[in-house]
């Protein structure tokens, strides 16, 4: 099924006022619904080989899963299909990570983190490990959805720090799970109701360390009339503020609903779209 | 990088305790960290939790009580200087590690190892799990656009009014607004008509920028139209938007 009438997509990736590489990578393809994100980390250009790699096998490889079987499919075991392919391909791009990262010593320890949505049958599957966010403006209010996979988030969690006392912490800068780090990764995978005018922000933390949460939500509610322009302002912010960190948003809006077509009728009619 | 404590009663320095434990205890009995043999201290007084690099002080019930800075404190997330009191003792907190501003590196994102973790995921069960939400905070529902307007914005992260440029502002010169005055203290500042004509100035540290935001026609600065990138305003420019005629000038 083609979204590329139901969904707006726009890219923004920034190496920051201090940075010299880009350790960031973005993916989108409205067609197929998909918006990826990673931050990578690592010495040298290790960051930006495991953000790429990230990015590209998990583009790639998602579009090919849901070409053959569509994701709000539900398999034998009553699992959608979104669920399934993700968690196998985000399987798949941690071993090729942490496989270079294990065979390669200029790679060794490199790894990155990963937030993307995937948009099927009104419905929003997303995926993330580590601090990279994903944000949605519906109407006037703006909400953090993903949970920061973060030291600093537990102690938050916790009640050991306060909101306000973890802005001034030394421990912001440390995850709790990262892409390509360890045999192993557990993604944090969830599905939630889209509607038409939504717009959903994804971003790697050096947007949210250096614009306030309030500071967004007033750029996108201002700039909402264009994509474009909220993307670029937006960056332009974090630079202006200091720039610290590669910045990278992706921002997808909703324009019409787009249920999934089931019956023989639907899919007919689809065909002829 | 380590944290210190450095003990003292009425002036007089007594000891230098480094925080390389993750959990230093304070208190009367022997068995403590830092004991303190004195009748005014409970026998199990507070603690000091010591994650990599931040520091939390928790009174553990005393019976005087603690006070950080003067102020009584059951729970502190302690900063450098900090003054912690247990009676007539005094215990100075001490981090050196570099302020993260001066520091570029230090902000690369990191992944904590799980061996690492499961040390601090101990101390973090022992409360209830995710009764705390992300931090976010409330948004004005204030509804941005139509005439000069956009929510109140003071981010501590915005950027100062520009340096050298001054305090901009807008004039309204046509229309039913006319003489009404607008200073840009926003970073952000929309005008126009939503679904007609809207544009935007934006507050940069090196001056003020007018972009197209949406409609048909674009704005139009000294007579001359926009096009899809941002336009530096300089002092008595006239933008010309919906039919609305207004003048740009720096004050002071």
């Amino acid at each position: 099924m083609d979204l590329t009438q139901a969904l707006q997509i726009v890219c923004r990736s920034d190496a920051g006022m201090v940075r010299s590489h880009n350790e960031d990578a973005v993916f989108a393809n409205a067609g197929a619904g998909l918006a990826i994100l990673a931050d990578g980390m690592g010495g040298y250009n290790a960051g930006e080989v495991a953000s790429g790699m990230a990015t590209t096998l998990l583009g790639n490889e998602l579009e090919k899963a849901f070409l053959k079987t569509p994701p709000y499919q539900v398999d034998a075991s009553g699992k959608l299909h979104a669920h399934v392919a993700l968690e196998a391909e985000i399987a798949r791009a941690n071993t090729a990570i942490y496989q270079a990262a294990q065979s390669q010593p200029q790679y060794a320890g490199m790894g990155t983190t990963l937030v993307m949505a995937l948009f099927h049958d009104n419905t929003m599957t997303v995926a993330h490990i580590g601090d990279s966010r994903l944000y949605r403006m519906r109407g006037d209010e703006f909400r953090q959805i993903t949970r920061d996979h973060s030291l600093l988030q537990e102690q938050i969690d916790s009640g050991m720090i306060s909101a306000e006392e973890a802005r001034h912490s030394q421990n912001r800068n440390l995850v709790t799970r990262a892409l390509g780090v360890d045999p192993v990764v557990e993604p944090e995978i969830r599905d939630y109701d889209t509607m038409p005018g939504d717009i959903y922000l994804l971003c790697s933390d050096g947007l949210n360390d250096m614009v306030e949460d309030e500071e967004i939500s007033l750029t996108l509610q201002a700039l909402s009339a264009n994509l474009d322009l909220a993307a670029t302002q937006l960056v332009q912010t974090a630079n202006d503020s200091g720039g610290r960190d590669n910045v990278s948003v992706i921002l997808v809006r909703i324009l019409r609903e787009y249920p999934a077509a089931r019956g023989w009728f639907a899919r007919l009619l689809q065909w002829f779209k | 990088m380590a944290a210190k404590l450095i003990l003292s009663m009425d002036g007089l320095v007594l000891k230098e305790i480094p925080l390389s434990k993750e959990r230093t205890t304070i208190g009367r009995k022997p068995h403590n960290d830092i004991q303190i043999d004195n009748l005014a201290i409970s026998g199990e007084h507070a603690v000091i939790v010591t994650i990599l690099n931040d520091s939390f002080m928790e009174d553990l019930n005393s019976t005087n009580g603690t006070y950080v800075n003067g102020q009584p404190v059951k729970k502190h997330f302690l900063q450098s200087n900090d003054v912690i009191e247990l009676g007539k003792y005094k215990l100075k907190y001490i981090s050196e590690t570099p302020p993260q501003s001066t520091a570029a590196d230090f902000e690369k994102t990191m992944v904590l190892r799980p061996d690492a973790m499961r040390k601090t995921a101990e101390q973090v069960a022992a409360k209830s799990m995710g009764d705390t939400q992300t931090g976010m905070r409330a948004m004005q529902s204030e509804h941005p656009i139509t005439a000069p307007v956009g929510p109140a914005a003071a981010a501590a992260a915005a950027p100062p009014a520009p340096k050298g440029v001054g305090m901009g502002a807008i004039q309204i010169l046509t229309g039913a607004n006319v003489g009404k005055e607008l200073e840009l203290t926003k970073n952000l500042t929309t005008l126009g008509k939503p679904g007609v004509q809207v544009a935007v100035i934006t507050r940069r540290p090196h001056g003020y920028f007018l972009t197209h935001v949406e409609g048909a026609s674009f704005p139009v600065v000294n007579g001359v139209a926009l096009d899809s990138h941002p336009r530096e305003l300089k002092d008595h420019d006239v933008i010309e938007l919906a039919g609305v005629k207004m003048e740009f000038f720096l004050k002071n």
